[in-house]
């Protein structure tokens, strides 16, 4: 089977979802720089979009003929020069474009590249390949201390350039894969009850309370955990809430403002929460139909803010309306359900755990980006898979796919 | 191998479910944005993107009661500054002065405005030449938060002549913003300053419309927008006035030169202003945009007080002319008949108490009538009639009179005449009780009286009527204040205006400046102000044709002019017979008066055989 037909062809419902929401994106990239004062920053993007859409299309048609047993080989070397980068990126990074504060691109040959979007498949590709190596599924939080750490090396250099929403895809990967490898969930639930510990700690009522529910948790659980994994987990918790106070005394004032304008955007409607309002302004004008293709007035008048990019979604709210939204999502939902499909039927635990931990990534993606365009989570520097411009990620998404069709497409 | 595929299957139906649950939350959130609640958000981004400008109303015409414009609207061009930082609003002033006449004064006042900052445009001119308008759009891109609208700018093409009666505009400033008449003003609005624009403001301004524009999310002007429907400028109303522009070009040709003083005529039969005269005048076009500074203060330290509207707001001691107050008040008090002799005649002086009143002629006139003492001028026949008035009801009838209030024209500056209103006013403005003797002064027109020239032709009218005096009145359709009425019989009017007619007779003080064709009756006014200089020079008078009712009213006070019957008597006689022509169809002439007459060497047999009664 595998000589008659070509493995992007075997998996034509996913491969055609990924190319139908790139050229989307192209068009929408197209519609983002049509403005009333034409932007030198955003006129002809689309088309550089398109160019590596192409060059991304080519690598698929490449990439998806390679036998699963080269992935297998190189996804640790592969993980160790991506990590490596990343190092390199820290030192010697720059800005660019919208995320000019952020030294995210490493320039070679005169291409600027974000080496965060290569880590995140070449991490899943050794998360992947690590727990696909272990016979039986996690059962102790012991167990997961290797795939944390290997995730946990990336996902602090990517902190550190600082890129939350990059972050946030590297913990999105984690617990997919670790689900998917069939980790028991009360156990997935104490790996990240420090991150939760985090979050409650801004109310030490919420957070006391929090805890005694977690140790009750951790007692009812006794009999599946080491003594000294309760307690590290409740250590973890315990940390987590004495380092909140000083770690968002550590944020810049721009992120806490994020932070703050979620709960109430009139906080400061002129700066950070300028961009929430008028995203919402937009989505919510596009109404049923929209405003029409390039036809959008907060886009035109560039009320909306970074609208190639983060928020490329209030575009196509504005100018098509939420039967344009419904059926974008619609396309990723199609896209998600279809590579739990191909998890579910891989011949092998490595392609399985790899493409539901992409699937993972994206939908962290999807999920924070369009939640943050519409008040639903609080804005994070986070593109939409396909849609928004950025060359490193639109290539690194490919990559991706093309690797998941190949994975996807090996016989047992 | 299926054992692990059916364990899978379990864990991928629940990650089929997070899957929609996620994205379901995500739909659910959009479509309450999108489909319940588009209309608030549309609105929104409406808000967002439409700004309303105010499309100025243009004012209303004034005309003159021969349909000549005086006041009218050119177009013109604004230029304001978009809001933006202060420091890129600076700049843009800076380089705007590159194309457009800023002065030093108005460029220090708009860099307040800009630091002051504010929502609305920055007006830098309501009045751009066109040709930096032009240079300005050519360099469009140059000036992206250049606003340049038109907007009409006012004309008075009567110039000097309608300064003080038309007056001006000017930009409406932060005190009347506060009014309760400019509920809806904005700043940068055009409002009436002075004179007959001020006073008509709310029917010449019209109701400004509105337009709205698409401004990006920097405040810059994109286009203007047909989607939102705007409210069309309501233009104001006319303004036709009771004045003749012909006539107030003649009495400013006739008009001593380099002299300062007013004139005022009146139409006899509706109190409606015929003419307004002020000298020196100013141009109010200056005006007609945005003010010059340098202007403005060479205007106010001028020290002949161009702006200062004298036949309205300026009050001078009215002198002899008084004496026709003095007349009137007796006669409607009944204490004496017009053919009644005083009991003292004059001999040039007149003893009171241990006082002596002189009279101008030391001659002495001999013992007078009423229309006799009014040609003569006589100071001892009014001296009695004074003391036969009594001081309390001189002041008592003067004041019903309203020479010490203000006459009530439709203008917003009017000056009141100071006259004492009870006895009680010599104790509190001078420190002592008023005597009797007091009323010997106010008789001939001195003491502490002064008066408008506005004040006297109102009077004058009276005289000239029936006794009753309407508030003058320029709007043609205005409602006249309330006017009063002297209680004197018509034969007894008749006998104040014979006195008046023999002051143009033969022996009488202006019988020089009589005329051929028109029956004019005057009293002269030659009056000491206790400065320096000359007197200031007085004439009252009333004209028509022979054997009619007079048909206009005409004071004219000339400052420092000397003799009243050489400098202002020639200036009533010459502007009554120009109007008197001009309204019963007769060749107009510059030859008019007596004196001119014989200068010419043109017969003046009639200025001889003329009779009393």
């Amino acid at each position: 089977m595998t000589g008659t037909r070509p493995a992007w062809l075997r998996q034509l419902p996913f491969t055609a979802t990924v190319l139908v929401l790139s050229l989307f994106g192209v068009a929408m990239i197209y519609s983002a720089g049509v403005l009333e004062v034409p932007s030198p920053v955003t006129e002809g993007l689309w088309l550089r979009q398109a160019v590596i859409l192409a060059a991304a299309v080519v690598g698929l048609l490449i990439l998806s003929r390679v036998p699963l047993r080269w992935f297998e080989w190189f996804a640790m070397p592969v993980y160790i020069v991506g990590v490596a980068v990343l190092a390199i990126t820290l030192v010697a990074g720059t800005g660019a474009g919208t995320a000019e504060g952020v030294n995210s691109f490493l320039s070679i040959a005169g291409f600027r590249f974000q080496p965060a979007e290569a880590a995140k498949v070449t991490t899943a590709l050794a998360l992947a390949l690590l727990l696909a190596r272990r016979e039986e599924p996690p059962r102790y939080l012991r167990d997961l201390l290797t795939p944390a750490l290997l995730v946990a090396v990336p996902l602090g250099l990517v902190l550190l350039q600082p890129d939350l929403g990059t972050a946030l895809a590297f913990v999105g990967m984690f617990f997919a894969i670790i689900y998917w490898a069939r980790t028991p969930w009360p156990l997935i639930l104490f790996a990240a009850s420090p991150g939760l510990g985090l979050l409650l700690a801004f109310s030490a009522r919420v957070w006391s309370v929090y805890i005694i529910v977690l140790v009750v948790a951790l007692y009812l659980y006794r009999f599946r955990l080491y003594l000294v994994e309760s307690v590290s987990v409740i250590l973890g918790n315990v940390a987590a809430g004495a380092v909140a106070q000083p770690l968002w005394n550590s944020l810049a004032q721009y992120q806490r403002n994020r932070l703050l304008v979620f709960l109430d955007p009139s906080l400061d409607p002129r700066n950070a929460g300028w961009q929430l309002i008028q995203s919402k302004v937009a989505i919510g004008s596009g109404g049923l139909m929209g405003k029409g293709f390039t036809a959008g007035t907060q886009k035109r008048l560039a009320f909306l803010p970074e609208q190639h990019t983060d928020f490329i979604f209030s575009v196509v709210g504005e100018e098509l309306g939420f039967v344009g939204t419904s059926l974008t999502l619609l396309l990723f939902c199609h896209l998600f359900l279809r590579m739990i499909r191909m998890a579910e039927t891989a011949s092998t635990p490595f392609a399985g755990l790899f493409i539901f931990g992409i699937m993972g990534v994206w939908l962290t993606h999807v999920f924070v980006n369009v939640g943050m365009t519409i008040g639903v989570v609080p804005i994070t520097g986070i593109p939409l898979p396909f849609i928004s411009y950025g060359g490193s990620f639109l290539l690194m998404s490919w990559t991706a796919a093309a690797i998941a069709v190949a994975l996807a497409s090996e016989d047992p | 191998m299926s054992r692990r595929r059916n364990r899978h299957s379990v864990l991928a139906n629940r990650a089929r479910m997070a899957v929609v649950v996620l994205l379901g939350i995500l739909a659910a959130v959009l479509f309450r944005a999108q489909v319940l609640r588009a209309t608030d958000w549309l609105l929104q981004s409406e808000r967002n993107r439409l700004r309303p400008l105010t499309v100025p109303a243009p004012r209303g015409i004034i005309r003159d009661r021969d349909g000549r414009v005086l006041a009218d609207n050119i177009p013109g061009y604004s230029v304001s500054i978009v809001p933006d930082q202060p420091d890129s609003m600076l700049a843009t002033l800076r380089r705007l002065r590159e194309h457009l006449d800023i002065p030093g004064g108005r460029l220090d006042a708009l860099s307040q405005q800009v630091r002051a900052g504010g929502p609305r445009p920055l007006l830098v001119t309501g009045d751009a030449p066109f040709d930096a308008v032009a240079a300005l759009e050519e360099r469009r891109s140059g000036f992206p938060r250049l606003l340049i609208e038109p907007r009409p700018k006012r004309r008075y093409p009567a110039g000097q002549l309608g300064a003080h009666v038309i007056g001006y505009v000017g930009e409406i400033n932060e005190v009347e913003l506060g009014q309760p008449e400019f509920e809806d003003a904005e700043p940068g609005w055009i409002v009436g300053r002075s004179g007959v624009e001020s006073h008509y403001e709310s029917l010449l301004r019209g109701n400004a419309g509105t337009r709205y524009v698409e401004v990006d999310a920097a405040g810059r002007i994109v286009g203007s927008f047909g989607g939102v429907q705007g409210v069309a400028a309501d233009p104001g109303e006319d303004v036709d006035l009771n004045l003749d522009l012909e006539l107030m070009e003649w009495i400013h040709q006739v008009f001593p030169d380099g002299l300062n003083g007013a004139v005022v005529a009146l139409d006899v039969e509706t109190g409606g202003v015929l003419a307004l005269y002020s000298a020196p005048a100013y141009d109010p076009n200056v005006f007609a945009g945005v003010v010059d500074a340098e202007e403005w203060s060479r205007l106010v330290a001028n020290r002949q007080s161009p702006l200062y509207h004298r036949a309205v707001t300026g009050t001078y001691p009215p002198g002899s002319p008084w004496k026709l107050v003095t007349a009137a008040i007796a006669l409607d008090l009944g204490v004496v008949t017009p053919d009644e002799h005083m009991p003292v005649p004059c001999r040039g002086a007149y003893a009171y108490g241990n006082r002596v009143a002189g009279c101008w002629d030391s001659e002495g006139h001999g013992s007078l009538d009423l229309p006799g003492a009014i040609q003569h001028s006589c100071n001892v026949y009014f001296y009695q009639l004074g003391l036969r008035i009594g001081l309390a009801r001189m002041l008592g009838v003067g004041n019903r009179m309203g020479f010490g209030n203000q006459c009530g024209i439709d203008l917003p500056q009017e000056s009141g005449g100071i006259f004492p209103e009870s006895v009680d006013f010599w104790e509190r403005r001078f420190g002592y009780r008023a005597q009797e003797g007091e009323v010997l002064s106010l008789a001939i027109g001195q003491g502490p009286n002064d008066q408008t020239p506005l004040k006297m032709a109102q009077f004058l009218l009276a005289i000239a009527r029936d006794g009753s005096a309407p508030a003058p009145t320029l709007y043609r359709e205005a409602e006249p204040a309330e006017g009063w009425r002297l209680d004197i019989r018509t034969e007894h009017l008749e006998e104040i205006r014979e006195g008046m007619r023999r002051v143009m007779q033969p022996g009488g003080t202006a019988h020089l400046s009589s005329l051929e064709h028109f029956d004019l009756l005057g009293k002269t006014g030659t009056v000491e102000h206790g400065g320096d200089g000359p007197e200031h020079a007085w004439f009252t008078g009333v004209a028509g044709p022979f054997g009619d009712p007079p048909e206009i009213v005409l004071v004219a006070m000339v400052e420092l002019g000397g003799s009243g019957s050489a400098v202002a008597a020639p200036l009533v006689a010459k502007a009554a017979d120009f109007y008197l022509r001009g309204k019963h169809g007769m060749p107009r002439d510059t030859i008019q008066t007596l004196r001119e007459y014989f200068m010419a060497g043109r017969n003046t047999a009639w200025a001889n055989t003329r009779e009393s009664r």
